[in-house]
């Protein structure tokens, strides 16, 4: 066995300049996620007609399908039906790709907390004369954020982790990079514990925010 | 000032409401009693709409709806002209006291920010919590959740207030400070439907008192009438049960 600790330690660095670009994947996946995800929960839970159906749809095939697959297919795949995608760099296609595919997860979770805020909440909403859009927005979101949060911080690091799938469509993200210097090097351990560490130490980071996240959402609610 | 009329609401076949007729003069305090099961909470329920009759006409200031195909704007309009107090508070959980009086007034009736926040501080010193503006409801007893879930429907301004068993779900200790805010609510002719198990404060306030039962309004009038010599053999069955006579 021989571990090269010096070329762990100096890779570290070298890896962690490209730490910005998964993360900017991460997050702007995050947030388009999200904003998908209360539109569908909330058509949903209305059961929109149509809309609902369409929405159903569309988490049956983001979660019935290999999120890899669903990559290939948009970057790959689609322009070679649709010749205006073809310009499309990867970067833009992995964030798509991540949005749509947590989306459908997101979605889920979000509408399992609407479902479990009382129904006196909404009641006592219209009740006061908000229209239920409104009482959703105003009142039963801001609840259901809380029950919901831990289980959309999951998936949160789930979709970290999930962009070092980008590297197949070669966008040059943290994996890509570590693949690379392992290739070259022949030290495919110290590069890939190197690349562990790194996502590892990430996600430990985001867990704690939500403690503290956790913790002033739950201000509301102690006795 | 509020009619209404053949108001009929079933609940999967069975009836629950069998045809309501009520007249509401401004001013009114009508309480109504009756056994449970008897529709007397889906009657508050369905004058706001908060259930969907079957159908029936309800009139606020001579304008007609027809409740059994409401559109959105009526249910809006009926629902921003009456004001309801739930058995179980129904707070707004995520809410300061302050905020929970605030709210329709910023997003319903679109009064600035500072205006809504000083009424609703007005109306939390009448309530008598003007030290509790920054609680929420979890922090807060049985009572003053209540009296707060008053606060908030007195901040609508509406015709008519409809309280559903508000004392039912609070601890004894604390029905009294509830009941009295009520009666302060009555002295100064705020219109309101109670429903209640409080036979004491049916006959101190009410200018009315309705008996229920089986989805009818078996008898009415005057408390002293109704506590006294009821007509209806239902009523009197009734009173001697709750009164113990």
């Amino acid at each position: 066995m021989n571990f090269d600790l010096s070329y762990f330690i100096e890779l570290i660095p070298l890896l962690l300049r490209y730490l910005g670009i998964t993360m900017q994947m991460a997050l702007l996946g995050l947030v388009f996620a999200l904003l998908l995800a209360v539109v569908m929960a909330v058509v949903r839970v209305f059961r929109v007609p149509l809309l609902d159906w369409l929405v159903q749809l569309y988490i049956s095939f983001f979660r019935g399908t290999p999120l890899l697959v669903q990559l290939f297919l948009l970057y790959y795949g689609l322009p070679q039906m649709f010749p205006p995608l073809v310009g499309i760099d990867a970067f833009t296609a992995a964030v798509i790709g991540l949005s749509l595919h947590f989306s459908a997860y997101m979605a889920e979770s979000i509408r399992a907390a609407i479902i479990g805020i009382d129904r006196s909440q909404m009641e006592a909403a219209l009740s006061i004369g908000q229209s239920p859009l409104m009482a959703m927005r105003r009142i039963i979101l801001p609840q259901a954020a809380r029950i919901a949060l831990p289980s959309l911080m999951n998936q949160f690091v789930d979709m970290i982790k999930s962009t070092s799938l980008a590297f197949t469509l070669g966008v040059a993200e943290l994996m890509a990079r570590a693949q690379m210097e392992a290739s070259s090097s022949f030290k495919f351990f110290e590069s890939f514990l190197a690349v562990a560490l790194i996502y590892w130490v990430v996600v430990v980071l985001f867990t704690r925010l939500q403690l503290r996240l956790e913790t002033k959402l739950n201000r509301a609610y102690q006795r | 000032m509020i009619r209404i009329r053949n108001l009929v609401k079933t609940f999967n076949g069975t009836p629950v409401l069998n045809g309501i007729d009520l007249d509401i003069a401004e001013g009114e305090i009508i309480v109504v009693i009756g056994p449970s099961g008897t529709g007397k909470s889906t009657l508050l329920r369905c004058i706001n709409l908060l259930e969907q009759p079957d159908q029936g006409v309800i009139e606020i200031d001579g304008d007609a709806v027809d409740v059994g195909h409401a559109s959105k704007k009526d249910v809006l309009k009926l629902r921003r002209n009456t004001s309801f107090v739930f058995q179980n508070y129904a707070l707004f959980a995520n809410k300061t006291a302050l905020q929970n009086i605030a709210e329709g007034l910023i997003t319903v009736w679109n009064k600035p920010r500072r205006e809504a926040l000083a009424e609703a501080r007005s109306i939390l010193a009448d309530i008598g919590l003007a030290d509790k503006e920054n609680s929420y409801p979890a922090a807060l007893s049985g009572g003053q959740q209540q009296r707060v879930g008053i606060g908030r429907a007195m901040a609508s301004h509406s015709k008519v207030m409809l309280f559903d068993e508000p004392t039912s779900a609070l601890d004894p200790e604390w029905v009294d400070e509830v009941l009295q805010l009520m009666k302060r609510l009555a002295e100064r002719k705020q219109t309101m439907v109670v429903v209640t198990h409080e036979m004491s404060f049916a006959r101190d306030v009410a200018d009315r008192v309705l008996f229920m039962e089986g989805g009818r309004i078996v008898e009415q009038g005057p408390p002293q009438k109704i506590f006294a010599e009821p007509d209806d053999p239902r009523t009197q069955a009734f009173l001697r049960k709750v009164l113990r006579r």
